[in-house]
């Protein structure tokens, strides 16, 4: 089918993106620094550990990457990828970026939505790309997230959402500020008609979408160590002039003030997710 | 005709102009204010509470920015912290629960921006407010009379109608914010402004307004007693109306989608 085709490892950094057979260590194989412990690892033990350091730090993933991790093997079946974005205010150098963007990264949009399952639970799920312009929503990403809250509406599904976002794309301007709006409508119509929405916030999670639908889920999830705020903790600190806190806007912080649910690191994801789905299924048994 | 968007800006940031107060007092009467969240404080940014509009008991909700620098600095510049959206929350469903319409006055250069609104949760605050509205069961108006800054002002936004004054602007980032992460280049703000498209013609053109309200007689009782007439008279084609919800999802739900189908 041709969405496995989309599925498959595009190169060699998105090989092992999922836990899977042990990798033969090559000599001069590219090693990666953990900007947490400082040890290096071969590129391949990383991403056959779903992309974390043995010390526990989480390397960011992209959208495909992350599907292929969560979802069950070939259960994966995109939707609305023929949304692109357009440039509604003639901004300058937009188009140019998009294209570019578009061209060296392969992803047509900062978000991929579909249907899966999720250790055997159906559900429908979107995942938000910090490759692509920061995961930054514009009319695209508003739109298909809000098709993909209806589409889950009309067929009684749960939504599973990951999100990373440096916030509002401002190359929109009020078009993309206005997808806020637009996604909290369809958030709340999914919610109203009595259908799960689990949020996993992942790093960085900001801005507008922090302020939109990463807030909006049943059920919130963090992983562990991502930034998940509104403001920027840099703007904060000019115009506050006060020194942040060590843990400010980490998913410590968001669980300790009484944000997030839980913190779940990778490894135990999936399963999480899949008895939360279970747990909630419409045909639970009595 | 021929001014800028950035000296529009300017004007809609002026000390000079009507604040959230101003219209409170010069269009309803009997206004009693209703302070706090019940979870934490009373923002000072945003002023609520009922009042009359003509016969009708309406629910009015402002965000204050205040004149005098004293008034300023205790109105938090116009800058609501979660609390504020958290009490304009509060205010809307007692609203709904009362078949009480609800207008909001908005100007505010974006929600405030600090330690304490971030362990509060601004962001939760700004979600819960957008997704509430939406669904809140009676009419609400918003007028835009100076700043429309981003998501903190559109917290106060999600309604059957959004008219802006003329000189007015609404936007995802502020010019300065948007010249210094693009160009790193704060002065440029004059072509970031432009770029951006804030202006109340914008947004009219964009569809996302309905209405530009006239500055011509901004200092008389006149330009109250038109808002006064206006705002009666739309309330009461919106009080009649069958599918309100429906009509309010669509109003968002359209924004874009032609640009990004087929
Ligand atoms: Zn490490």
């Amino acid at each position: 089918m041709a969405f496995m085709n989309f599925l498959k490892p595009n190169n060699k950094l998105e090989k092992g993106g999922r836990a899977a057979a042990p990798v033969q260590q090559d000599e001069g194989e590219p090693e990666k620094v953990c900007p947490n412990c400082h040890k290096s690892y071969p590129v391949s033990r990383i991403l056959s550990n779903n992309n974390t350091c043995p010390c526990g730090y989480h390397f960011r993933m992209n959208a495909r990457q992350r599907i292929h991790f969560i979802c069950d093997e070939d259960s994966f079946a995109e939707l609305f990828d023929d949304i692109k974005s357009a440039d509604p205010l003639k901004f300058p150098g937009y188009k140019k970026k998009l294209a570019t963007v578009s061209a060296s990264y392969g992803g047509k949009e900062a978000v991929m939505c579909g249907t899966a399952r999720i250790d055997g639970s159906e559900c429908c799920i979107f995942v938000m790309d910090s490759y692509f312009m920061m995961g930054s929503m514009g009319t695209a990403v508003g739109e298909k997230i809000t098709l993909l809250f209806e589409y889950a509406k009309d067929r009684r599904l749960p939504v599973v959402g990951f999100t990373v976002s440096g916030g509002a794309r401002m190359q929109e301007g009020l078009y993309s500020l206005m997808q806020m709006a637009k996604t909290s409508g369809a958030v709340k119509r999914h919610s109203d008609a009595g259908l799960l929405y689990i949020t996993i916030l992942t790093d960085p999670t900001t801005g507008g979408v922090t302020a939109s639908f990463a807030m909006e889920g049943d059920i919130i999830l963090a992983e562990p160590g991502a930034t998940v705020g509104f403001a920027g903790a840099r703007v904060i600190e000019q115009t506050t002039g006060k020194s942040l806190p060590k843990d400010f806007q980490k998913s410590e912080f968001i669980l300790k003030h009484g944000f997030a649910d839980d913190i779940v690191p990778r490894s135990k994801q999936k399963q999480m997710i899949g008895n939360l789905l279970k747990m909630h299924s419409e045909v639970s048994i009595i | 005709m021929s001014m800028t968007a950035y000296e529009r800006v300017k004007i809609a940031r002026s000390e000079k102009r009507p604040t959230g107060l101003d219209y409170i007092n010069n269009i309803f009467k009997t206004f009693y204010e209703f302070h706090g969240d019940r979870f934490y404080a009373d923002d000072t940014a945003i002023v609520g509470g009922i009042a009359y509009l003509e016969k009708m008991p309406v629910t009015v909700i402002a965000i204050e920015k205040g004149h005098s620098a004293k008034e300023r600095a205790f109105r938090s510049f116009g800058m609501p912290n979660p609390e504020g959206y958290r009490k304009a929350l509060r205010l809307m469903k007692q609203a709904e629960k009362f078949h009480r319409p609800v207008i909001c006055f908005v100007d505010t250069s974006g929600a405030f921006c600090g330690i304490g609104a971030e362990e509060r949760g601004q962001g939760e605050a700004i979600a819960r407010n957008l997704m509430e509205m939406m669904t809140l069961n009676t009419p609400v108006i918003s007028i835009f009379v100076g700043e429309g800054g981003s998501g903190g002002a559109l917290a106060l936004a999600v309604s059957d109608r959004v008219w802006m004054l003329e000189n007015a602007v609404y936007s995802v980032i502020s010019p300065e914010g948007c010249a210094s992460i693009l160009w790193k280049d704060a002065s440029k703000a004059d072509v970031a402004a432009r770029n951006l498209k804030m202006t109340a013609e914008d947004a009219k053109n964009f569809g996302i307004i309905e209405e530009i309200i006239s500055e011509d007689q901004i200092d008389k009782p006149i330009f109250y007693e038109n808002i006064k007439k206006k705002l009666n008279d739309e309330i009461l084609l919106l009080m009649k109306e069958n599918d309100l919800l429906e009509k309010r999802y669509e109003r968002f739900r359209a924004i874009g989608r032609p640009l990004v189908q087929g």
